[in-house]
């Protein structure tokens, strides 16, 4: 090989140096991915807090004031700096790779993208050490509660954070759309990519077309709050129920981001771990474009109740969304169908995600209705559904990821009894704390209080949720000392551990920094398992 | 990157660094997706002012003594943009004149004439900075604020998003003018001059449209 002998002459630099200065995508995407879990678990303390606070009726335990900034704290750092960003670490690390790329298109702007998101953790959280304490209108930040009025400086910080971090996500969205499109390998057609590929264009899609709809809220917000504007304030000839078309025209769509590239995920463990071609991939390229354009059309869902939205069309649209996750539903267990199961840690999370993603999928489609909706809104069963998405969808499938390309990022396999006991936990936990919730919501508990009387009868279920969020909790001690024992003395994973189909397995683990030597022939959606059959002298596996 | 192009010239098959062949180059597709995000942006800007617009019974807001903050009659009668247009129409005019100077810029350079690219681009970032002298002056003429009703807010908020967008223009027309005094873009090689000129392009078609719904578009 003449690659050693054209390696460029390097200077010495430090791990922490090359860290901070670094381009290359597969290390800017493990810093993504490491930068989210940070956030993920000051999410998880807060979210303990507020469940600690609910654990009994009556509780004094936390003030009502302090409880609203850990709700609204919990999950501004799970949406915008863990899921988000997390999604798109796995992007980061595995697209490039995926359509044999040397890196992304822009890698200078990558780098930008990925260090936006620590500084605005950073001044999100700030919030806490400023009088009045952080944002604590909830996530959605609804006027007027968020005008002057009624909140403080942790407001402020709260919009600049998130626009902080919305840039990093269109900056970023436009990096991948400019990868997917320009960057394939030779013989990488858009119809041969890898779901994964599919699912991040379409999220980038919606991360160019919506988060800059979102920046516009929040200026529109700042000016109000600090600069005498009347956009939201009722008051001074503005519209309230403004800032809830201009936030959910982008946090709807947003949604989608934060599941999509899960999703994504799944679609490539499935078939690795079933040793069957994806099922139906065309139909479920389609139902991912269908998905991320319906998104734009059913943002007034969340807003049935304030009255000043056309029910009948809202309502229709968001229906209409069940059909392409419905038919992505039915090619997962046909991929499983039949297929040689192995039930490794990767497949055990995403069939975790499936049997997750499909009950919040069902109790959303009920609160689609208007009538339902009405009875619904803004209860515990709102929690419940978006739980199982975002948990039971979103982080199973991060950490199906996590247990996939773990051995690609570090060279090392991840314990599978730890993974398993793990996913047991986490499973486990998970249902004890969301699904009680449904019924506490039916029985009309409303969300974002902090306390509630024991007369209701909600004691018992309140409390079955908070040792389930403390079983969550226990999952992720499993989880790290996996990580740090495998990092120390993992087994040696191989360029190819699971024996996949797609492009970043042909080349070595961790993969040098211009990704690949020499790239398999590319003549279906499953090149190494093309390379490898015909390495064996089988026929090829064209699906 | 360097270390990946060496790689490839080593090999003899095609490797991985197989871009798609032809057609639009990187750095002008992410301009353009990122005008995409951009025009998102204004259309929530745009959105709130029709929304506000809606809300109120007449626009622009008509005097009243009893709203907060109390709308004089004075203020009323300046929120009537229509009534003089002409500075604003002359803006308009020094903004569209400056898109046209900087596509024959960009035509210069295709035909490799790299004179004609730096006067081109020069003229328009002397136009740009008119414009953006101009609209500081009419701000100070206008006579009402950002916090004077719904009316301030959303004009000052658009027209100086906008203004902002313009001073961003100027200096990536400056960049662009400084290496192209150094002889940087050839016929083949300008990507940066087209990326900019798609960005001022852009930057105009959004005055045009604010201009025509603060001073043409009928009030209510």
């Amino acid at each position: 090989m003449a690659t050693t002998a054209l390696t460029p002459a390097t200077t010495y630099r430090s791990g922490l140096y090359e860290w901070v200065t670094t381009t290359d995508h597969k290390k800017i995407g493990i810093l993504y991915v490491i930068n989210s879990f940070v956030f993920f678990f000051i999410g998880g303390i807060l979210a303990l807090g507020v469940r600690t606070q609910l654990a009994v009726p009556d509780n004094k335990l936390i003030a009502p004031d302090l409880y609203n900034q850990l709700f609204t704290m919990h999950a501004s750092l799970m949406l915008f700096l863990f899921v988000i960003p997390m999604l798109a670490g796995f992007g980061n690390y595995a697209v490039p790779l995926m359509i044999g790329a040397p890196d992304m298109a822009f890698p200078r702007v990558n780098a930008l993208s990925f260090w936006m998101l620590p500084l605005g953790g950073i001044i999100m959280l700030a919030g806490f050490l400023v009088p009045g304490g952080t944002a604590a209108a909830g996530w959605t930040s609804y006027a007027p509660l968020t005008e002057r009025a009624y909140s403080g400086t942790g407001t402020d910080l709260w919009l600049m954070a998130v626009l902080l971090i919305g840039t990093s996500s269109i900056l970023g969205g436009v990096n991948f759309l400019v990868t997917i499109f320009k960057m394939r390998a030779p013989g990488m057609t858009m119809f041969r990519m890898p779901i994964m590929a599919w699912t991040v264009l379409v999220t980038s899609v919606l991360s160019v077309l919506a988060t800059p709809v979102l920046a516009s809220a929040l200026i529109m917000l700042f000016i109000d709050r600090n600069y005498g504007g009347s956009f939201f304030n009722t008051a001074l000839g503005g519209n309230a129920v403004l800032w809830q078309n201009v936030f959910w025209f982008y946090s709807h769509p947003a949604v989608y981001i934060m599941i999509l590239p899960a999703m994504g995920i799944v679609s490539e463990v499935l078939p690795v771990f079933s040793r069957k071609p994806l099922f139906g991939y065309k139909a479920f390229v389609f139902a991912t474009a269908a998905i991320g354009a319906l998104g734009f059309s059913v943002w007034a869902h969340h807003m049935f109740t304030t009255g000043s939205v056309y029910l009948p069309f809202f309502s229709f649209m968001t229906f209409l969304i069940a059909v392409p996750t419905g038919v992505k539903m039915f090619n997962w267990l046909a991929t499983l169908f039949r297929g040689q199961l192995m039930f490794s840690t990767p497949l055990l999370f995403a069939l975790g995600f499936l049997s997750m993603f499909l009950i919040g999928g069902i109790n959303g489609a009920f609160s689609a209705a208007v009538p339902v909706d009405f009875a619904l809104h803004d209860t515990y069963w709102v929690v419940a559904h978006l739980h199982y998405v975002l948990f039971g969808g979103s982080v199973f499938g991060v950490m199906a990821g996590v247990y996939y390309w773990f051995p690609k990022m570090s060279g090392r396999m991840l314990d599978e009894t730890l993974g398993k006991i793990q996913f047991v936990l986490m499973f486990i936990g998970f249902n004890m704390t969301f699904f009680p919730m449904h019924v506490l919501g039916l029985d009309g508990m409303p969300r974002r209080i902090a306390m509630y009387a024991a007369a209701s009868g909600w004691g018992q279920l309140n409390l079955l949720a908070t040792v389930g969020s403390l079983v969550i909790a226990a999952s992720m001690l499993p989880f790290l000392w996996n990580v740090f024992i495998s990092l120390r003395s993992g087994k040696i994973a191989g360029d190819d551990p699971w024996e996949g189909n797609t492009l970043e397995w042909a080349t070595s683990s961790p993969p040098p920094p211009y990704n690949f030597d020499h790239l398999p022939p590319i003549r279906s959606e499953r090149p190494v398992f093309d390379a490898r059959h015909a390495r064996h002298g089988e026929t090829g596996g064209h699906a | 990157v360097s270390a990946s192009t060496a790689v490839v010239t080593a090999h003899e098959e095609p490797l991985a660094t197989g871009h798609v062949t032809g057609g639009i180059s990187n750095p002008i597709l992410g301009m353009i997706l990122f005008i995409c995000s951009e025009v998102m942006f204004f259309a929530g800007l745009f959105a709130a002012y029709f929304n506000v617009r809606n809300t109120s019974p007449v626009w622009p807001p008509a005097a009243s003594p009893t709203s907060v903050p109390v709308i004089t009659p004075e203020l009323a009668e300046r929120f009537n943009l229509h009534a003089e247009p002409w500075f604003g129409l002359v803006l308009t005019i020094i903004l569209v004149i400056s898109s046209f100077t900087c596509q024959l810029g960009v035509w210069a350079i295709r035909r490799g004439d790299r004179k004609g690219l730096v006067r081109a681009i020069g003229l328009t970032l002397v136009l740009g900075i008119a414009f953006l002298l101009g609209q500081a002056y009419d701000y100070s003429q206008l006579g009402f604020g950002l916090a004077d009703s719904q009316f301030g807010s959303t004009f000052y908020t658009l027209t100086g998003f906008h203004g902002a967008h313009v001073f961003g223009g100027a200096i990536m027309l400056s960049v662009v003018l400084y290496r192209a005094m150094s002889g940087q873009f050839t016929a083949q090689h300008h990507d940066a001059v087209e990326a900019t000129s798609l960005y001022w392009h852009f930057v105009d078609v959004v005055w045009v449209c604010l201009f025509s719904i603060l001073y043409i578009i009928p009030t209510k």
